[in-house]
């Protein structure tokens, strides 16, 4: 860009075309004050303290919002600015309140330094005071309270909100010396649209927002954040040995957003009361599964030693009984590149069997299967940032904002400023469908051939690429006569979308420049999940949006190192950087660094183990940092199997559902008591740093694991996590450029071949990682389970802003927990309607393999015969209602579509012990037909007279009766 | 979770009609895709409705595309909106300098006694409501009032319910 040069108090500076006269200030390293200024938001120039002279110009403009011009010359202060800016901060400052040595930001207070500065006086300030200082302070956020008092109505938080998250919950309301900063309609923060981020209170320049707990910390130590696979960086504010506040470090890409509620809010389960501190052993007196008493009474604990031991000795008995192949070594998302690394190690060297996956089974099985065999590649193909010069954004069965909230942001951002088209296609109506051009709701499970449909329409309309097809692809023909079966009536019938948004969905995308998909559980986890991946590898190569800045696939990652765990081989057919385990070169390499025999029979899924272990075919297994008891599907049966094996060991931070079920349990460190490397979702890796000391007698996970091994007979040693990821370079060749001298600056993307790569932001440029990008034939299946009578709605599952898959983090911080404590159902108005049921009303929800029960929320984010559960809780565990049915191919299970019927819990009780009201439930009309009925009950019943029903079937619950008069109501039995 | 999914219907009595929502709809949809239209739209908008209750302002921002807050806002900082119902005639008393002292306090005293309301509010039969202004050019009338669209000049006390039964009277039979 061509360079501007000013003169700014004598001295000559050049700055690039189009930057503001403040930039070019800055840039001289000289201090103006300013108090509404932010780099991330757009100039402003309310607080006018930025006013400069610039030769020629009339007045004192705010430099802020002034272009700079060759040859200007600017005086940053002269007698008249100083004149004014102390009585622009006088006038700030007047009625705001004298408590500063008592503020909890006064460490951190702009308005405190600006007044300093500018030398405001205290007898111009007490001049103007008003006698009062007022106004209410908001104090319903868990997070953070909003005391008005101290706004000085900079507006940097009403921009904020709208300019970066994307959410404005606040803006400024009524007029003069009235004006606020405000909700909708003046109600509490709690009450409004705020997602309690607490990105305002982080720019706010006074204490006017400011956090509840305020502790100001000793040190800050920089990492990465523990929770989705964005991967923020963030610097944990440490006293002592608790972490007492989160601030963003934005210190690549990947957050220039800064932080969602969790990150910021989320992060104080590390030092929360629950966390395992000791090794503990199952009771001899205390059978597993039976869970009498409190769940810690059936332990006790051990010292290292003891614990070690038993574990050692409890798989070596296994393995020499059954054979290596009867155990099976669950790895960890959560844990770090290194863990992973040594875990499957462990599994592969130690133990002698390939039986290692992780939770990646459950969420992007798929994506790996389809994307290799399309493209060779079974990552994230762009960065994150290419959000930003997407002409079109396509987000499938992913819902952004709340499972990957700073991707969301960007997306937001992206539409709303830099005109991006966005393309929603979910059954729900998330939030970033109500700002999107086309919402695509259609029916769950129908994703193939809403995508085939689309690309006939592209096809049709000749908006493809025939270019990059030719050029780059293989096997186009049999694709494009497959799309043959998908004229438009065809997939508005199968997907209950309407044609014309089909087709302008075909025409958005297929006239886009620059398109991107972005993608998550709602493709991958359905029993056609590698199918659907494959016809996302389609549209993708077909519109030739792939291989260059602002395109691109992107399966958004859902554990924060689950990319990594995937890299690292804790996957049952592949060593560490997709190699396979059958092929003889390969294994001969792994061989030879590890020395030990490696087995050549790819190892069993996570799916997989779960349902052996009732054919006594896995006996004992070993589990670091994963929860299957609830987030496994049909959870019962995962549960009833770790009742059935012969030893169980698990490695946590906490007593989950899980370790409740272990012989032996393993404290291990969180992620802020250790080093590391997370890989996140577009392929960077990123040092974890370790900020505070192990709690209590805590190990972290690569040592524990290479103390067992040594004890096994087969010894690891490493000093560090550095030490172990020269090994992995050494062996992984994606890997190869990656040490940690290399990642202090935000970290680099693989593949990273040697020292010198700088690492690679875009896959598949010039040719695909496999040669020829493939098409695939892929046709609409049905899902595993439909709607019946019985069974009437389709459940969709999920996860919630304030919540972490099966919350053993998340329902321990106190934040998140305060916002969203209770689980619940959304269910339409229709249906809702339909059943009496109200909001708020405890409903009890039925699959074929178990019943829960949770709070109902009407809503019309649901379609009428679908529903919605998040799977956190576990008093209200939705995956004991999910289908276990899995992905042929890449054996996923379809959480995302079961069928199940609601009901009120009141009636379902009563309904119990009483066939006549359960009939009555089901068909009030048909009562009168099948029973036979006196007159008396036959004028109750039509009459909706209560007091004659309860004489007849006994005493009803209040709420039982208000449904039954509204039911009765409903039927207009009269006329039958 | 979205505590303000602004597709929601929240649980007020919806005292407008279908027409009416069809034509905020029609107002809506002429400029939903000018940028920078929200205080025209309210304005119309208004027009039609009376006044911005918050359901009003849920589809205005809905429609729009347009953060709640914002159009909160709006509608806050404009004395022309309004968030309370307006009464079907409008009386508004002027309480500038040379109304003032010649008496309109008294005149705005009696009316409020008369109708029962403070300025800013409207009678429960929305026949009324009563408003203060501050000068309305007519300083050589003093003291004066306006309902709706008439100034009344050199107002006494004694002649208010003489001006205010024009109103009384004008009244549809129907309503």
């Amino acid at each position: 860009m061509k360079a501007v040069t000013l003169t700014i108090d004598g001295r000559a500076i050049s700055v690039p075309n189009g930057s503001t006269v403040l930039d070019a200030i800055r840039k001289a390293g000289i201090y103006v004050p300013t108090l509404c200024h932010d780099a991330v938001l757009k100039p402003y120039g309310a607080c006018r303290l930025c006013i400069v002279q610039i030769k020629g110009m009339r007045g004192l403009p705010t430099s802020c919002t002034t272009p700079v011009a060759e040859g200007m010359v600017v005086t940053t202060e002269t007698e008249e600015i100083q004149r004014i800016r102390r009585t622009i901060v006088e006038l700030a400052i007047a009625n705001h309140p004298y408590g500063c040595l008592v503020c909890d930001k006064s460490e951190e207070c702009e308005l405190l330094n600006v007044a300093r500065y500018v030398g405001a006086q205290q007898s111009s300030v007490d001049r103007m005071r008003r006698a009062s200082l007022n106004k209410a302070v908001d104090t319903s956020n868990p997070a953070f309270d909003f005391d008005p008092n101290k706004c000085i109505l900079c507006g940097k938080c009403v921009r904020i909100c709208n300019e970066v998250v994307g959410r404005g919950a606040i803006d400024f309301a009524y007029r003069g010396q009235n004006t606020l900063v405000c909700t909708f309609g003046g109600r509490p923060l709690a009450l409004s649209a705020c997602q309690n981020c607490g990105e305002c209170v982080e720019y706010c320049p006074t204490g006017a927002l400011s956090a509840k707990q305020t502790i100001i910390p000793q040190r800050e130590v920089k990492t990465v954040c523990p929770y989705c696979g964005v991967g923020c960086s963030m610097l944990l504010g440490v006293r002592g040995q608790k972490i007492v506040r989160v601030r963003a470090a934005k210190e690549n890409s990947v957050n220039t957003e800064g932080l969602c509620v969790k990150g910021r809010y989320g992060l104080d389960f590390v030092n929360h009361p629950d966390r395992l501190t000791r090794p503990l052993i199952r009771r001899d007196d205390a059978p597993k599964g039976a869970a009498r008493r409190k769940p810690a009474d059936d332990f006790r604990e051990a010292d290292w030693n003891e614990a070690l031991d038993r574990v050692a000795q409890g798989l070596a008995r296994v393995r020499d009984e059954s054979g290596a192949d009867a155990i099976g070594v669950i790895s960890s998302a959560k844990c770090t590149n290194e863990d992973n690394y040594i875990i499957q190690k462990f599994a592969r060297a130690a133990l002698g069997t390939n039986n290692v996956d992780h939770c990646a089974r459950l969420c992007h099985a798929s994506t790996v299967a389809a994307a290799l065999a399309a493209f060779g590649d079974g990552a994230m193909s762009n960065s994150i940032s290419d959000i930003d010069c997407a002409n079109v954004l396509f987000v499938i069965g992913s819902n952004t904002t709340e499972c990957h909230p700073i991707i969301g942001r960007r997306i937001k951002r992206a539409v709303k400023f830099n005109g991006a088209k966005l393309i929603v296609a979910d059954p729900r109506s998330i939030e970033l469908a109500e700002m999107a051009d086309v919402h695509l709701n259609h029916f769950p499970g129908t994703d193939i051939a809403l995508l085939n449909g689309i690309m006939r329409e592209i096809v049709t309309r000749n908006l493809y690429d025939k270019k990059f097809v030719t050029e780059r692809c293989e096997d186009f023909e049999p694709f494009l006569e497959s799309l043959d079966r998908y004229p438009l009536e065809a997939v508005e019938e199968a997907t209950g979308v309407a044609r014309e948004k089909i087709q302008q969905a075909a025409m958005v995308f297929g006239k886009a420049k620059r398109a991107a998909v972005l993608y998550g559980m709602g493709i991958t986890q359905h029993t056609t999940g590698t199918d659907n991946v494959k016809a996302v590898a389609n549209l993708l190569m077909l519109t030739g949006n792939l291989g260059r800045r602002g395109t691109g696939f992107s399966p958004l990652r859902g554990q924060n190192n689950v990319q990594g765990s995937c890299d690292m081989g804790a996957l049952p057919t592949v060593f560490p950087g997709y190699q396979r385990v059958s092929d003889p070169q390969v294994r001969a390499k792994f061989e030879q660094a590890w020395g030990r025999k490696l087995s050549d029979q790819p190892g069993r899924t996570l799916t997989e183990m779960f349902q052996t272990i009732h054919d006594d075919k896995i006996k004992a297994l070993y589990v670091v940092g994963e929860n299957p008891t609830l987030s496994e599907p049909d959870a019962e049966h995962a549960k009833g199997a770790l009742a059935k094996l012969d030893f169980l060991v698990v490695q946590d931070i906490f007593l989950t559902e899980t370790a409740q079920m272990a012989d032996v349990v393993l404290p291990a460190t969180s992620f802020a008591e250790k080093d590391g490397t997370f890989t996140n979702t577009e392929r960077r890796v990123q040092l974890v740093r370790k900020a505070i000391e192990p709690l209590g007698e805590t190990r972290v996970d690569w040592q524990i694991i290479a103390d067992v091994s040594a004890r096994m007979g087969y010894p690891m040693n490493y000093s560090s996590a550095a030490d172990i990821m020269e090994e992995v370079a050494q062996l992984t060749p994606i890997y190869g450029g990656i040490h940690y001298d290399r990642l202090e600056n935000g970290g680099l993307q693989w593949p990273c071949w040697n020292r010198r790569h700088k690492g690679t932001p875009i896959l598949h440029k010039d040719k695909f990682t496999r040669g020829r990008g493939k098409f695939h034939v892929v046709h609409d299946n049905p899902p595993a389970e439909l709607p019946t009578r019985a069974y009437p709605l389709v459940l969709n599952t999920g996860r919630i802003l304030e919540h972490w898959h099966t919350g053993s983090m998340s329902h321990r911080s106190r934040v998140l927990e305060a916002i969203a404590s209770e689980s619940s159902i959304e269910i339409s108005h229709v249906d809702a309607a339909q059943l009496g049921i109200e909001e708020g009303d405890t409903v009890s929800v039925s699959s074929r393999r178990g019943t829960v029960r949770t709070k109902a929320r009407k809503t019309g984010r649901v379609k009428p015969g679908e529903a919605f559960m998040a799977f956190h809780w576990w008093d209200a565990p939705a995956n004991l209602l999910t289908n276990p049915v899995l992905d042929p191919q890449a054996k996923i299970p379809e959480f995302k579509v079961a069928s199940v019927r609601t009901m009120l819990a009141v009636l379902e009780r009563a309904a119990e012990d009483n066939a006549f009201l359960s009939a009555l439930a089901e068909n009030p009309a048909g009562i009168l037909k099948s029973y036979d009925l006196t007159p008396e009950h036959r004028s109750a019943l039509m009459n909706g007279d209560i007091a004659a029903i309860e004489k007849w079937v006994g005493p009803l619950e209040e709420r039982l009766k208000v449904w039954l008069k509204a039911r009765l109501k409903q039927e207009n039995l009269a006329e039958v | 979770m979205n505590r303000e999914c602004i597709c929601e219907k929240e649980g007020v009595v919806d005292e407008f009609t279908e027409e009416q929502w069809r034509q905020v709809d029609a107002i809506i949809a002429k400029y939903r895709t000018k940028p920078g239209s929200l205080i025209p739209v309210l304005e119309e908008v208004q027009g039609i409705t009376g006044y911005l209750p918050e359901p009003v302002q849920r589809r205005v921002a809905f429609g729009l595309g347009l953060p709640l807050s914002q159009v909160y806002g709006v509608v806050t900082f404009y004395s022309f909106f309004t968030m309370t119902p307006r009464g079907k005639h409008q009386v508004r008393v002027c309480l500038g300098t040379a109304c003032h002292v010649r008496g309109s306090k008294r005149i705005l005293e009696e009316l409020e006694h008369k109708l029962g309301i403070e300025p800013g509010e409207c009678t429960e039969d929305r026949k009324y409501s009563l408003d203060i202004v501050r000068c309305v050019g007519a300083c050589g009338l003093a003291p004066v009032m306006v309902v709706d669209e008439d100034t009344h000049r050199q107002v006494k006390v004694a002649k208010l319910d003489q001006i205010m039964q024009k109103y009384n009277g004008s009244e549809n039979p129907e309503e």
